[in-house]
């Protein structure tokens, strides 16, 4: 059988080598812990300390501010200095929680579980709310909702999600090449909630290794499988690795769990078994901190709300000037101004690139060679939707499903005049959404 | 706060090819027939592709110039034109002849109409089409050998063709249309490199080859359909022509129905139309049918089912 996928997509220079070898190192922060209260989809938390307040170690900081959001937790034990509006990767200015820490990482009592098996559903999705866990991949779609769905006896398939397509990007396959029984564990949990799924570990074939190890790791598993799938991006896609794993095809006004199916990715399956077996809430995360400019590319287990600029300064700072730094990988990431930005449950890298290639190039006429419509995983056609992204048309933008965009940039990326595709569309559907919403 | 690093909307990488790359890898594919062109026709059609190509770089450059655009030249896109232009041209045109040619394909057809990615027929078919009905003469006059004779497609009434000397390309007929070997070599160079699909050409062929065998008045004669695909200027023109990225749909189903579009009118010129070729014609009447095309080939997004579309 060959390799599963989807179809469209493109190649972007890997780069996983510069990080992939080297074993995850803990960094411990010394300054100022910054905590948005935005970091999830949906309603911000609400803070629950005041300035001067003494915190420690996984104590809750923030309140959910609704069914869809998640509260925050401190990761450092210390003192509450402001509750003021900062800068985070998107380039907005979030109000944040300001925690100077104590250095001491006092921690709050946490409460193990030792058999989880003996947990009511209703138990385990309240202690993965109480935890803060968010869509860890990058989305932050608050997981208790995920995992709420309307007609639970009708998911079919757990979707773990271990594709990893972004370029650079590491910490997926390092926490599975390290500690691979966390994630077989968290997808026992969910498993118990779904009595009829199944659970697929869908992997790029990139991580051959990995696909090794999982599979001797659930032979006596009968309801997990390992699906290795195609290397391609982007394969990690919600909608694309649906389709590669069951065949399966959703749309944008779908949820994964109307084709029978809920996705998560593999740092969220892993808090999901630190919240339920240790007891402890989201405070920690991997981070691949990687590019050419960075002095020592690898994977460090951060406290979530430590500064870009520190995990750089304790990984020995760049050994270029970087031209430009990515939160997130290089295909869908931010590009910041400046590494002063908080780490947030949902940032699983900064890449720093010596070269700014974007900025080099200059963008010339569409030759209508379709090359966008070739990497286009949802069979849009991008070069015809920026168009009329650029006359203003929102009409025939939507008849065109211009709606349907992921935004995974595979357009612009293949674009060999070099036009910024994605970002024409992105600011076309941002534009129709508000409208609808206004409506 | 002068140290900010520059900031841009993702993604922050691009795939190597740009276009001028690709123009350049049109130009290389099309070195085997030119080449062979040369060999078979001699000094004069060297002249020619030499004069086409300068005339039409040099008359984008003057435009451009003259209305103050920016200068495009690099992307190579009028060179593949004019290279084109030649191949399309019996070798003992006048220079001059051939200087307006390509005047009007670069200029007219293409300039006029907004530059590379704007026209909405193809240059060099454009200008060999205008060179067709203003100078009928020297453009239907081939010689091959410094002997003047027909084309194998306008003899072929009489039986007396050679298809492995049409296959290789010993023949009269314009500079680049007479090696199918050549053409096929470099259609290969362009798919491998990723440039053109099948899709186009395959279409093409195929429905022309039905049209032949139901309306070619031959039936299934292999020899008088080889001679109808080695002639006149088929596989120039499905390989290099059809699949003028700006000219033909983007659309994949539309890709489809261009093919068959181009069969069919391919066959109606030949065998209903007095034209011995018809090629040229078929292609730019249906570089003008590709708006339409498009309109109603626009592809279901993924995800989306046949009952979600009827219910909109």
């Amino acid at each position: 059988m060959g390799l599963r996928t989807f179809k469209g997509g493109v190649h972007p220079y890997e780069g996983k080598e510069l990080s992939k070898e080297k074993p995850i190192k803990d960094i411990k922060p010394q300054g100022l812990m910054v905590y948005p209260l935005s970091q999830h989809i949906g309603a911000p938390a609400q803070a629950c300390v005041a300035v001067g307040d003494s915190v420690l170690r996984g104590q809750k900081i923030a309140e959910a501010g609704g069914f869809v959001s998640a509260p925050i937790f401190s990761s450092v034990s210390g003192t509450v200095k402001a509750i003021e509006p900062r800068r985070v990767a998107t380039g907005d200015m979030v109000n944040s929680i300001i925690i100077e820490s104590d250095g001491q990482f006092i921690e709050t009592g946490f409460e193990p579980c030792e058999d989880f098996t003996k947990l009511s559903n209703e138990e385990i999705i309240k202690k993965i709310q109480d935890a803060g866990i968010v869509g860890m991949g990058g989305a932050g779609f608050p997981t208790h909702v995920k995992l709420s769905p309307n007609n639970p006896e009708k998911i079919e398939y757990i979707i773990a999600n271990c594709a990893e397509c972004e370029p650079y990007l590491t910490s997926d396959y390092r926490s599975m090449v390290e500690e691979p029984e966390k994630l077989i564990t968290g997808m026992k949990i969910i498993l118990q909630l779904f009595p009829k799924a199944k659970g697929l570990l869908g992997v790029e074939d990139n991580k051959s290794d990995v696909i090794a190890s999982l599979e001797k790791l659930v032979e006596n598993e009968p309801r997990i499988e390992v699906v290795p799938l195609l290397t391609k991006y982007p394969q990690g896609g919600e909608r694309q690795i649906i389709k590669a794993c069951t065949g399966r095809e959703i749309n944008s006004k779908m949820l994964p769990a109307d084709a029978g199916c809920i996705v998560d990715n593999v740092a969220t399956i892993n808090a999901i078994y630190t919240a339920i077996v240790e007891g402890k809430p989201v405070m920690d995360r991997i981070f691949t901190l990687t590019g050419d400019a960075v002095m020592e590319p690898r994977n460090y287990r951060i406290c979530i709300g430590m500064s870009c600029k520190e995990i750089l300064e304790a990984a020995g700072g760049f050994v270029r000037e970087p031209a430009k730094i990515i939160s997130g990988g290089p295909m869908m990431g931010f590009a910041v101004m400046d590494a002063d930005i908080p780490t947030t449950k949902t940032s699983g890298a900064l890449v720093c690139l010596s070269e700014d290639e974007v900025s080099m190039y200059e963008t010339t006429a569409c030759i209508n060679c379709g090359r966008c419509v070739e990497a286009c995983p949802e069979k849009l056609i991008p070069s015809r939707l920026s168009k009329f992204s650029d006359h203003g048309d929102k009409e025939t933008f939507e008849k065109w499903y211009g709606l349907e965009c992921i935004e995974c940039g595979s357009c612009s990326f293949a674009c060999p005049a070099r036009k910024p595709l994605a970002q024409s569309i992105k600011t076309m559907k941002k534009q129709i959404l508000a409208d609808k919403r206004k409506k | 706060m002068s140290n900010l690093l520059k900031v841009s909307s993702s993604p922050h990488v691009r795939a190597k090819d740009d276009s001028s790359i690709i123009m350049l890898y049109v130009i290389i594919a099309l070195m085997p027939t030119t080449l062979f062109g040369i060999i078979n026709f001699g000094i004069r059609a060297l002249l020619l592709i030499a004069v086409c190509i300068t005339s039409c770089v040099l008359s984008e450059f003057l435009f451009e110039k003259a209305v103050g655009k920016k200068n495009t030249i690099g992307d190579l896109s009028a060179a593949v034109t004019g290279l084109l232009l030649a191949l399309n041209l019996p070798h003992t045109l006048p220079v001059w002849q051939a200087v307006l040619g390509s005047v009007f394909a670069i200029v007219v057809v293409k300039m006029l109409f907004g530059g590379l990615g704007q026209n909405f027929m193809n240059p060099a078919l454009g200008g060999r089409v205008f060179l067709l009905i203003s100078f009928a003469g020297t453009m239907t006059h081939f010689e091959y050998d410094g002997v003047a004779g027909p084309t194998p497609l306008t003899s072929i009434g009489g039986g007396n063709v050679n298809t492995l000397d049409m296959l290789i390309g010993r023949t009269a007929g314009t500079i680049g249309e007479t090696s199918a070997l050549c053409i096929l070599i470099g259609a290969i160079i362009l798919i491998l490199l990723g440039v053109i699909d099948l899709v186009i050409p395959g279409v093409y062929i195929l429905t022309f080859s039905i049209f032949v065998i139901l309306f070619g008045g031959h039936g299934l004669d292999t020899t008088f359909l080889v001679a109808h695909l080695c002639g006149g200027g088929l596989m120039l023109g499905a390989f290099f022509m059809a699949t003028d990225y700006v000219t033909s749909p983007i659309t994949p189903l539309g890709k489809v129905l261009f093919g068959i579009c181009l069969g069919v009118l391919t066959g109606i010129f030949r065998f209903f139309g007095n034209s011995a070729e018809g090629v040229s014609y078929a292609i730019i009447f249906s570089n003008l049918l590709v708006p339409l095309i498009e309109k109603i080939t626009v592809p279901r997004a993924f995800g989306i089912s046949k009952e979600v579309k009827s219910n909109e």
